[in-house]
């Protein structure tokens, strides 16, 4: 692989390659920041890849109390799925099972657009008839009783037919520690960029995917190029020094967004160093054919 | 561009319905024509330019200079733009408004507000009987936008209201949120007898408590209502003072259980 070398890290000419996705994004608040967060960790738990959840979600960003429709602490979640109707299908259940029912919670629209998801509207039917419709301007809103007072939750929320699935940036190291610490350097730098998320635990991937597998039904199998303890009997894309890699998979409202997170992803790896950090920094693409949006590494260097 | 301004040459001799003064109607128009628009009520025909100087500007910004209660139906159907009216108004001002702006700097007349639909009326003085109610014959009142009366209103305030909210920062007369199929009125000043009368659905709210309260509301106790922060959101800019207000606990009285029990009065807790 052809490649540049950044700060002593070799960054490899290749791309991330993504793909277009269904997105919204949900205000969820209550009493304290602390329910507000658990009650988005629950909704956003098993929500790391289409592949087997159905959508991909996290928390966008904490949000303090000036910034929530209801003046209380909140965070940003964002929700991505392959198609409107399954977006719809998660966003009703997820808020349903785990929004609905976290103490003290309400839910908003995180995101306006001329497409709307149901919210309030579906959930709304809860309330057995004791539900109640307040409009207020051009927001409406449904109050549905629960046990420890009011459910109150947005009518509708945006939809982006914009937004982009599978930005990514594979990070190679030394050792796992090392390896480790480039990923959580991404991490935190990513976080702090808006309307972009990683789906995976702590934002990391370690068990990458291809396309296909040797087994009937499976669809995605181990990406046995990228796994160090295969490098003597595969087909590896790994040197001889690297032990260990960690994939970080990022998720944006907007193709700028996904942009603007490995960027910021690359550029914190990259400062770390080899010593500290990861010695090589690759991308994940299908040859170019699958997916529309192709984010080059070398575009993305600080 | 400065507004179009209509300046009253003397209380008007008969009433008058100025429905047809109303900015999408009057846009592009010449003094002239605008002088030549008639305005009566009676058999006997008066013309803009009898009642009124003309001095001619934006037709999206109209003033009054000087008001009286024979001046009906200002700002009927209005779309958009703004009307000011420096006096008093008559009856049915903001009759079917669809959106902008009218403020009445007085007094207005009874069923102000009524069939409203979009847009904002500001009464700085108080307002007369049925403020947001149907005229008769119609199965529902105001069907949105917000009012807000800086004074009182009178009987039967929001009656069949149906969507839109109409803050009173004054008294209310008896009767208040009679009938309301929907929607929201808050009343920071003391309701008079029977408060929500037969109320189907929406909210009452009552932050000076009412003279006679009907026994067929239930006390549903004292809470908290995280809704409210939004709709002292939503009030804010209208009636700044209110706004705090609503940001307490409040007793929830469900009803009215005459008919469907499923509107509320927000009553204060003590």
């Amino acid at each position: 692989m052809q490649h540049v070398t950044v700060n002593g890290i070799r960054v490899d000419d290749t791309f991330a390659e993504a793909f277009g996705m269904r997105a919204t994004a949900l205000t969820i608040t209550a009493h304290s920041e602390a329910w507000a967060r658990q009650a988005a960790l629950t909704m956003t738990g098993f929500g790391t890849s289409v592949i087997g959840c159905g959508a991909e979600t996290s928390i966008d960003r904490m949000l303090s109390s000036d910034e929530t429709p209801d003046g209380r602490p909140g965070v940003r979640v964002l929700l991505f799925a392959v198609s409107t109707a399954e977006l719809q299908k998660q966003l009703q259940n997820r808020v349903g099972q785990c929004v609905l029912t976290s103490p003290g919670s309400a839910c908003f629209a995180g995101l306006e657009g001329e497409e709307t998801l149901k919210l309030g509207n579906a959930l709304r039917f809860f309330g057995d008839g004791w539900q109640i419709s307040k409009r207020f301007g051009d927001k409406r809103y449904w109050r549905v009783p629960v046990m420890d007072g009011e459910f109150v939750c947005e009518a509708t929320t945006g939809l982006t037919k914009k937004a982009v699935g599978g930005g990514n940036l594979i990070l190679m190291g030394a050792s796992t520690q090392t390896t480790l610490a480039a990923a959580e350097a991404a991490v935190a730098a990513i976080n702090a960029v808006p309307d972009a998320i990683m789906p995976f635990p702590g934002g990391i991937a370690r068990s990458g995917s291809k396309v296909g597998s040797k087994y009937k039904g499976a669809s995605a199998s181990t990406n046995d190029a990228y796994c160090p303890t295969l490098k003597g009997v595969g087909n590896t894309a790994l040197d001889a020094d690297i032990a260990s890699v960690l994939e970080i998979v990022i998720d944006g409202l907007t193709t700028e967004a996904v942009a603007n997170a490995m960027r910021a992803g690359l550029a914190a790896a990259l400062a770390l160093g080899p010593e500290r950090g990861a010695l090589r920094v690759g991308a994940g693409n299908y040859g170019g054919k699958l997916g529309p949006h192709h984010y080059h590494l070398k575009d993305l260097l600080p | 561009m400065s507004a179009l301004v209509f300046t009253l040459r003397d209380t008007p001799a008969q009433r008058l319905d100025l429905a047809p003064l109303v900015p999408q109607r009057l846009a592009g128009m010449s003094e002239g024509d605008i002088a030549k628009i008639e305005l009566q009520t009676t058999r006997e025909r008066v013309c803009a330019g009898d009642v009124f100087r003309i001095a001619l500007g934006d037709a999206g910004s109209i003033v009054f200079e000087g008001g009286s209660e024979r001046l009906d139906r200002v700002g009927c159907g209005m779309t958009d733009g703004e009307i000011q009216v420096k006096g008093d108004a008559g009856v049915q001002a903001a009759r079917l408004m669809r959106g902008g702006k009218l403020t009445i700097n007085g007094n207005a007349g009874p069923w102000a507000a009524s069939g409203m639909k979009g847009g904002t009326l500001e009464i700085t003085g108080n307002a007369g009987d049925r403020l947001g109610g149907p005229l008769a014959g119609e199965t529902s009142g105001m069907r949105g936008g917000i009012v807000v009366v800086r004074g009182n209103a009178g009987a039967r305030t929001a009656d069949r209201l149906r969507r839109g909210m109409i803050i009173v920062e004054g008294k209310a007369g008896a009767h208040a949120g009679s009938r309301m199929i929907a929607g929201t009125l808050i009343v920071r000043g003391r309701a008079g007898s029977l408060p929500g009368y037969l109320m189907a659905r929406g909210t009452l709210v009552l932050a000076g408590g009412g003279d006679v309260l009907s026994p067929t509301f239930a006390d549903c106790g004292v809470h908290d209502f995280e809704a409210n922060a939004l709709m002292a959101a939503y009030i804010k800019p209208y009636s700044p003072a209110l706004a705090d207000v609503l940001r307490r606990p409040w007793r929830r009285l469900a009803g009215d259980m005459a008919v469907t029990g499923k509107g509320e009065i927000f009553y204060p807790p003590e």
